[in-house]
């Protein structure tokens, strides 16, 4: 008994009955397909993530306060840490407050996410250069001028096919004049990164945040391997004015290890809400082949008068199982491979297929078929020869 | 005569226990040698279905031996029952039982791939013994294309392929009109014309009486063992 023969025996008792076939395949067809989507999903997003902490530069600090009541973080903080003597590493400071604010322009209105009051070395500091007019200048800051440079969506919400640039916008019933738009960034996900403005620390203190804590304060360092040392800095001049415990210092790569272990977690939960679609797919071959192998019964009897050896029974039933999880397997494959290959983006994610999970979604088809046929298998290779050619 | 091609000895097979037992054999001891043509007969519960499915494999008897070519059966594991089923018997049932959806040709195939020939030369030997029974013209038809009698010839042409020793028909002229039976049977003179070993299951007289020697069973016994001049053949003048 040749391979070959028994693969042409599973091959007619699938082409046997094409529509329980089809349905069969299928099943497993979904389950291979959402493990590969999912997988894709999940990692897509985590490299939106990845390159969204990238453009912000790899040589960032960021101070944050954690206790939500305590005075923590102030300018004289800012300002301390704002010392070559004492922190070298350091390149500038910048201090944040960060609150919402509706902007309004002759009778448009657009609600910020993040209006955000800083100092002009923000924009070097979080790779934000202007796209169109100019940063605020040092001197805006000093006076406290009331003076905006806007994200790209606010732009394209407030100045549809006006150049924004001099315009004046209100926001907390005080006036402000635009004087740049920010480059577009590389944004996906939930959060729009253009969805922005940036005026100076003193007006935006006055206007709308109150002369409360700062809400962060953006620590820039010479070059990226010089972060180490400038965090060690900054956490001495930070431990001699506040509480060890009451503000946090976070790194850029900390940020990015931070939000790769979420999304990998996050890729992990979708895989395994896919898997299970492919396990109930596995479960629906061993229910089709238990019905084959009972409606073939007699001709499982025949086989056996014939001659057929139990191994040539259980390995016809075998291959049957594992080529109707297998070709589903790989039509699953097709349809995802085509489906991100349309670039369509699906819940705002471009999904990145990894290559890992179309060879573990096929292996794992061979080993469904060969698993979940074999019961069935295994069932029919038992049967006795007398009982089978007696089976009505 | 030298070694019988079938021997057996005491054979008996019961169903069920206690109250409920029935004996279907009840001790039956016989030899069939070779050349023979071999009609057992005997009304319906006297335990001829039990003794053919025994003398096939397809079951064991509870007691007694059974020397299949002097090979004891009993003894045998199940992969060598697998093996004496394929090489040693030809097996023609009642209900034809061809596999469905599968060519004339494939079907007689059948008990060569399972002893692993190659393609080519089972292909040839398939369509040799589909002559022998006078279809080679429907080779690629179907089982359901064919009419009973038609079919009945194919499975005839599937048990003899492997050349067995013995060739085993359990009532093979059940499901046939008088012609196909008739066609059958001359098919069965032709073959043990040519030496081959035939037992067959019937109850049908004409039957039996086609055969050289005349078994009849009852109760699980043998009752009667007759050697006989066939009658009604028509093909042996011809071979």
């Amino acid at each position: 008994m040749n391979f070959s023969d028994i693969l042409g025996f599973a091959l007619r008792g699938i082409g046997a009955n094409k529509l329980r076939s089809i349905l069969t395949m299928l099943g497993i067809l979904i389950g291979v397909a959402a493990v590969i989507l999912l997988v894709a999903v999940g990692n897509g997003s985590a490299r939106s993530v990845a390159s969204r902490i990238e453009s912000l530069g790899t040589d960032t600090l960021t101070v944050l306060s954690t206790s939500r009541a305590g005075a923590g973080l102030t300018m004289r903080v800012a300002d301390a840490l704002d010392d070559r003597t004492v922190a070298p590493a350091v390149r500038s400071v910048s201090p944040v407050v960060s609150t919402s604010a509706t902007l309004t322009y002759e009778g448009a209105e657009h609600e910020i996410g993040s209006f955000v009051g800083t100092t002009p070395s923000w924009f070097a500091a979080s790779n934000s250069p202007v796209a169109a007019g100019a940063a605020f200048t040092a001197d805006d800051e000093a006076q406290a001028r009331r003076v905006v440079v806007i994200g790209q969506t606010v732009a394209a919400e407030l100045f549809p096919g006006v150049d924004p640039v001099g315009r004046q916008v209100t926001a907390g019933g005080a006036l402000f004049t635009v004087v740049g738009v920010l480059r577009e960034k590389s944004s996906a996900g939930s959060q729009d990164a253009d969805d922005t403005a940036i005026a100076p620390i003193g007006a935006v203190r006055q206007v709308l945040a109150g002369y409360g804590p700062l809400s962060s304060i953006l620590v820039e360092a010479g070059d990226p391997s010089a972060v180490g040392t400038a965090q060690s800095q900054i956490t001495t001049i930070l431990d001699r004015r506040l509480d060890a415990d009451a503000y946090r210092v976070q790194s850029a790569s900390q940020l990015l290890e931070a939000r790769t272990e979420t999304a990998g977690t996050f890729t992990t939960l979708l895989g395994a809400v896919a898997a299970i679609s492919l396990l109930v797919g596995g479960i629906g071959i061993t229910n089709i082949m238990l019905v084959t192998v009972t409606e073939r019964t007699r001709e499982i009897g025949i086989r056996k008068a014939l001659g057929a050896p139990r191994r040539a029974i259980l390995s016809q039933f075998l291959i049957e199982a594992t080529l109707l999880s297998v070709i589903g397997g790989g039509l699953g494959v097709a349809v995802a491979v085509a489906v991100i290959g349309s670039r369509f983006p699906i819940v705002g994610v471009q999904p990145v297929i990894v290559p890992g999970s179309v060879v573990l979604a096929l292996g794992v088809c061979v080993l469904i078929g060969l698993f979940f046929g074999g019961l069935p298998a295994a069932r029919a290779a038992r049967l006795r020869p007398i009982d089978a050619l007696r089976y009505e | 005569m030298g070694r019988p091609v079938l021997d057996v000895r005491e054979l008996t097979k019961v169903y069920g226990e206690g109250d409920t037992e029935i004996r279907a054999l009840d001790g039956v001891s016989l030899a069939v040698e070779r050349g023979e043509y071999v009609a057992v007969m005997g009304s319906s519960g006297s335990g001829k279905s039990t003794l053919m499915n025994i003398l096939g494999c397809l079951d064991v008897p509870t007691t007694g031996t059974y020397l299949l070519d002097g090979v004891d059966v009993g003894s045998l594991s199940d992969a060598q029952l697998a093996l004496a089923r394929n090489r040693l018997i030809g097996f023609v049932f009642q209900a034809f039982n061809l596999i469905p959806r599968t060519s004339a040709v494939a079907n007689v195939e059948l008990p060569l791939a399972y002893s692993g020939m190659r393609a080519a030369e089972r292909r040839r030997r398939a369509m040799f013994s589909l002559d022998l029974v006078g279809l080679a013209d429907r080779a690629e038809h179907e089982p359901s294309r064919l009419s009973g009698g038609q079919q009945q010839r194919v499975a005839v042409a599937r048990a003899l392929v492997t050349e067995p020793a013995l060739l085993l028909a359990d009532e093979p002229t059940g499901n046939l009109d008088s012609h196909a039976t008739e066609d059958l049977l001359a098919v069965f003179d032709e073959l043990n014309a040519a030496g081959r070993t035939i037992v067959l299951i019937t109850h049908e007289n004409e039957v039996g009486a086609r055969a050289d020697r005349l078994i009849t069973l009852f109760d699980g016994r043998v009752a009667g063992d007759i050697r006989q001049e066939p009658s009604g053949r028509h093909a042996a003048a011809g071979v």
